[in-house]
């Protein structure tokens, strides 16, 4: 891996990373604001964003301030909240395997978005595609600092109303769905996706819906793995 | 003073020890150098679908039954799905379903 900044990876992935930043400007600015208003300044806004860098556990982290929760308990609410990322791990390992030196960081900022990004990128192959991976990572982390530090230090004075703008991240996920299915490849995972999520809305409220339809999709999943004949070249269950 | 600092401080090493583990966890368990189990490989190739449609329905959990019944959400979700099949194009398709979106939640509902 070259130490120098690798423009032709740069250029390749920074229109990828637009969406997200709309997104993430806004959502950032939205936390900054929050904190702000909840008597943490610019200090806490930039540290948390850079490290936790999570979206809605940091909205959560919020009331554990204000509700000056056991730490421990922060812990396992978090655990829960972040359960997801478990996913994306999985998804990526094939991915990330030989990214050297970079590869703890493409695990660290491993968010929603940016694992939408790059979840079924097909990088060309005159590029690197490592490289193309830590761009997207690194400027969707830098959005969202940046965002944070905006709503913490101007949010009051902002005049442009960006009401609505954070849908830019449901569009790209929406956006990336099309893709995935446009591919002929996983319907029935996409489909299964679906169905876990609106039944775990029904049943367990849209509050923590999240880990009862993680666990429907893996049991969903499994039923498929039986008639699995898939080798370690294909890339997805057709349906 | 001191002892608040100190615990939101704690709060926050939680918060960042909860991230660590969730996002590091899969590749602790299944390091690049070992042969990774068969259904492991099985779910790393067919839970990004779920996992999206998940996402997609996560963003969407909020739609509210009364007024004005999800109708900004479902519009513009409808016009990228459509633009998106028609032109393939992402940030056309995600460009214009977010100002259609900013557009129905500010001027007209």
């Amino acid at each position: 891996m070259k130490n120098s900044v690798n423009f032709e990876a740069l250029r390749y992935a920074f229109p990828k990373t637009l969406p997200v930043m709309a997104g993430y400007l806004v959502l950032g600015a939205a936390y900054g604001i929050l904190l702000n208003v909840n008597g943490y300044g610019i200090w806490w806004a930039l540290f948390i964003s850079t490290f936790v860098y999570a979206g809605s556990l940091q909205y959560l982290g919020i009331t554990f301030f204000t509700a000056v929760v056991n730490p421990w308990y922060a812990l396992v609410m978090s655990l829960m909240l972040n359960a997801r990322h478990l996913f994306y791990g999985l998804s990526m390992l094939d991915r990330y395997k030989d990214a050297g030196k970079i590869k703890p960081y493409l695990i660290y900022s491993l968010t929603d978005e940016t694992f939408s990004v790059l979840c079924n990128e097909e990088v060309p192959r005159d590029i690197q595609k490592h490289q193309v991976y830590f761009y997207v990572s690194i400027l969707d982390h830098l959005y969202w600092v940046c965002g944070t530090a905006i709503g913490a230090l101007a949010g009051t004075v902002l005049r442009f109303d960006t009401a609505g703008m954070d849908f830019a991240l449901t569009a790209l996920f929406t956006v990336i769905f099309v893709d995935q299915w446009k591919s002929g490849k996983g319907h029935r995972a996409s489909l299964t996706g679906f169905a876990a999520a609106l039944l775990g809305i029904l049943i367990f409220g849209r509050g923590i819906f999240i880990i009862p339809a993680m666990i429907l999709i893996l049991m969903i999943l499994t039923l498929e793995y039986k008639g699995w004949k898939g080798g370690s070249n294909e890339t997805g269950v057709t349906s | 003073m001191k002892q608040e600092l100190l615990h939101n401080g704690l709060l926050v090493g939680a918060m960042i020890l909860a991230s660590v583990i969730t996002r590091f966890l899969p590749f602790f368990l299944f390091p690049a150098g070992k042969k990774t189990p068969r259904y492991i490989t099985f779910l790393s190739q067919t839970l990004p679908y779920a996992a999206i449609a998940l996402l997609v329905v996560y963003c969407l959990k909020d739609i509210s039954f009364e007024y004005p019944y999800g109708i900004p959400e479902f519009l513009s979700v409808g016009i990228v799905v459509l633009l998106h099949l028609l032109k393939g194009n992402s940030l056309l398709s995600i460009g214009a379903g977010t100002a259609c979106y900013m557009f129905l939640v500010q001027a007209i509902f």
